[in-house]
């Protein structure tokens, strides 16, 4: 039997017993939280039902920032598309872009430049340390811990500057075109860069003494809110939340893109430390050794830059596709993005379909949320790290 | 009694009541104390809690890389009343389904309960509002005061935040009463009063002469019931990381969710006025009050009696534990709220038991 509270349908069969043992009988409320919580991380919103601080049960409603990205995607031409996707996942934006520009490459048996694809390459991971920054910081403010927020936040700072110097954009780049990328790169930012690598891994052991290894932080995450091996399989939760439950899956180790398979880079995989196998902490520690190895990565691509164009296409503004239909996955900051293209010769596309990382592990929280404590259930959204432009996009 | 302690609220009284022509008696004495008590506190107290905000935000800033408050005045020094005057002048709204009598009373009892804690802090020597014998009894009964403030708030707030918010509040304050009582009165036993003038008096002189280091021997309980208290009262103030009642990023601003305006800053001043006089009383029982560290100021000292002298280092001490439990507050995250109750009942409690009988055992034995 179903029951519908507040326009949302609960399973009263599916209710399992809260964890913790109830011998005083209260009263079961139901929470809104979100869409303006501030743990929600933007505009979701959480239907919780509570027994006092122990969640019974809890449905993700989403579609607060539904934009109908991908139908407009239809009604743009390409040239004008490709920024739109930028906007789906706001944190790792340039990664959006590599998706969508694989695939319609890829449907258009476009070449890009060895170049182009290290440039691609080296924005990216850029793109996914600010990111993995944000995330884990954002965690440590989940959990009440403001300071490291703000020390993350000011390498995410610089790096932000380093892309803005040659994409023009703090947030949005929009430095991806089909066929290769916008600008290429001076000597002088590539030293830069380079000293940030260095910066940022400096920092890791202040973020893991002040953050990572505090006893209270162990103590609140360790053992939390455990997404196993098999929910996650089961929820098509892909990225970092998979490799901290133990399944080395990568993208661009196992499907590589861009060049990836030049580079010696290594995925860690769960668990570490402290916690088990597919805690929270662990999904916290995950991102900081994904963060290291984005670093090599981009030392790497920096340091071998190939010499020769930057792209070798020029798109006109009325552009064409050939007719065809393409899939390219990448490793997003958040997982696999794919986008699924589909082109009937026309100057739009016929069908774009993103296969969005953060909308698949959101839907995972109601499977794990049963018998946490709200506290927990806090843990639990911050340490998945859903982006809602892409949940909702 | 109060009035006794206060001759100048006598005289106002009196001076009122010339200027109206009638007898002074008792009700002029009334409104002489409820005139020196506002001076008192819009002279004193409150710019001592605004000074709070604007320490804790400059640390804050200092701490997390960035500048603090620096645009309102010199050093951003005006900010918080600048703030203040924000507040005021914000629409103070009572949302339809709160219980509007409770909803406003609410923020007055924990103002109250807060700046009341002031009366009974030694400052100096004879520098005291009120000599109470029960003194440090008054200001743990203030802390549970605070409590029913808040469960008003929360419950009134006719919202689910607030009340759980409100909830914790009251589980943890009322938990953590028990420690802090207890910590508490290891200096009680110590010293045999109550009154914290006289706890104060006992640890005159040099530092071995305080009570956390009374006769050397007297560190073995008074070093741990020192650590005890200030944990506790750290719990009892709503400091990180006991920050429950109000976490964020839990419960959206905990039981003070629906307030607005000045309402809202008479939660967020007190909290400050509260972490000030916690610190102030841990001071007192353990650190010796006013007592400098030499002993200049205890019997025969250069500075026996010196108001100054001794005021700069009750003010010092005082705000080291402030500062410090400022630093806690940007350095810690937040307990869980089964991880909070293990702590009180099952650390702390125990451990200001054994406390409390190692000193009643050190006081045997002189």
């Amino acid at each position: 039997m179903t029951t519908t509270i507040q326009g949302v349908k609960f399973n009263e069969g599916e209710l399992a017993a809260p964890a913790l043992p109830r011998d005083i009988q209260t009263e079961e409320m139901v929470f809104n939280m979100g869409p303006q919580h501030p743990s929600t991380h933007g505009v979701l919103r959480v239907v919780v039902k509570t027994d006092g601080e122990v969640v019974l049960d809890c449905q993700p409603l989403i579609g607060n920032l539904h934009r109908c990205a991908e139908k407009i995607l239809e009604n743009l031409t390409y040239v004008q598309g490709l920024p739109y996707v930028d906007r789906m996942d706001y944190l790792g934006a340039l990664n959006n872009e590599l998706g969508l520009a694989l695939a319609v490459e890829k449907a258009a048996a476009m070449e890009v430049p060895r170049r182009a694809q290290y440039l691609r390459v080296v924005m990216c991971e850029i793109n996914r340390v600010i990111s993995h920054l944000f995330a884990a910081g954002q965690f440590g403010l989940d959990m009440g811990a403001f300071t490291p927020f703000l020390y993350m936040f000011r390498e995410r700072e610089e790096g932000i500057l380093l892309l803005n110097e040659v994409t023009g954009g703090r947030l949005l780049y929009h430095y991806i075109r089909y066929g290769g990328v916008t600008r290429d790169v001076s000597d002088e930012w590539r030293r830069k860069v380079l000293a940030w690598c260095d910066v940022v891994a400096s920092h890791m052991d202040e973020y893991n003494n002040l953050l990572t290894y505090n006893h209270i932080f162990v103590n609140r995450s360790a053992g939390v809110a455990v997404l196993d091996k098999e929910t996650c399989l089961a929820y098509g939760c892909t990225g970092p939340i998979l490799r901290a439950a133990g399944v080395r899956r990568d993208t661009r180790k196992d499907l590589p893109y861009s060049s990836y398979e030049d580079f010696e880079f290594d995925v860690p995989v769960g668990p570490f430390e402290r916690g088990i196998l597919g805690c929270a902490w662990t999904r916290h520690r995950q991102r900081l050794y994904e963060i290291e190895q984005s670093l090599s990565i981009i030392r790497q691509a920096l340091q071998n830059l190939p010499a020769g164009d930057f792209t070798n296409t020029k798109i006109s503004r009325g552009w064409k596709a050939p007719p065809g239909e393409a899939y390219a996955v990448t490793e997003a900051p958040r997982g696999e993005l794919g986008f699924y293209f589909i082109s009937d010769g026309g100057k739009n596309p016929y069908r774009v379909k993103t296969r969005g990382p953060s909308f698949c592990n959101i839907s995972v929280i109601t499977a794990v949320s049963r018998g946490l404590l709200i506290g927990d259930f806090i843990a639990l959204i911050g340490s998945v790290d859903i982006t809602l432009g892409e949940v909702d996009r | 009694m109060i009035g006794e302690t206060l001759p100048l609220s006598r005289h106002l009284g009196n001076w009122v009541a010339g200027l109206v022509g009638l007898p002074a008696g008792w009700p002029f004495q009334a409104l002489g104390m409820l005139l020196v008590a506002s001076l008192v506190l819009l002279v004193v107290v409150t710019p001592v809690g605004l000074g709070g905000v604007y320490l804790e935000r400059k640390l804050a800033g200092r701490m997390q890389n960035r500048r603090g408050p620096n645009r309102v005045g010199p050093y951003g020094l005006l900010q918080s009343l600048a703030d203040g005057v924000k507040l005021l002048a914000k629409e103070d709204i009572v949302h339809r389904g709160a219980d509007a009598a409770l909803f406003r009373f609410a923020p007055y009892v924990v103002f109250l309960a807060a700046f009341a804690g002031f009366v009974v802090l030694p400052y100096a020597p004879g520098i005291v509002a009120a000599d109470l014998d029960v003194g440090i009894f008054f200001f743990l009964s203030l802390i549970a005061l605070e409590t029913i403030g808040i469960v008003m708030a929360g419950w009134s707030s006719n919202n689910k935040w607030s009340l759980l918010g409100s909830m914790r509040e009251v589980a943890q304050v009322v938990s953590y009463e028990l420690p802090l009582g207890i910590a508490a009165m290891c200096p009680v036993l110590a010293a045999g009063t109550m009154s914290l003038v006289g706890i104060t008096e006992f640890q005159a002189g040099h530092v071995f002469h305080w009570m956390i280091l009374k006769n050397g021997i007297y560190a073995v309980a008074m070093v741990p019931a020192f650590l005890i208290f200030y944990t506790a009262g750290l719990a009892a103030a709503k400091r990180a990381p006991f920050d429950l009642p109000e976490a964020e990023s839990e419960l959206t601003a905990g039981f003070h969710t629906e307030y607005s305006g000045m309402r809202f800053g008479m939660f967020f001043l007190p909290e400050y006025a509260l972490m000030l006089s916690i610190s102030a009383v841990t001071t007192a029982l353990f650190l010796g009050g006013y007592h400098d560290p030499l002993g200049l100021s205890g019997p025969g000292g250069a500075f026996e009696g010196s108001f100054l002298w001794c005021f700069f280092w009750f003010f010092l001490k005082t705000t080291v534990l402030f500062l410090s439990q400022i630093a806690l507050r940007w350095t810690l995250p937040r307990l869980r709220v089964d991880q909070v109750m293990y702590l009180c009942w099952k650390v702390l409690l125990p451990a200001s038991m054994v406390c409390l009988v190692l000193t009643a055992a050190l006081r045997l034995l002189g």
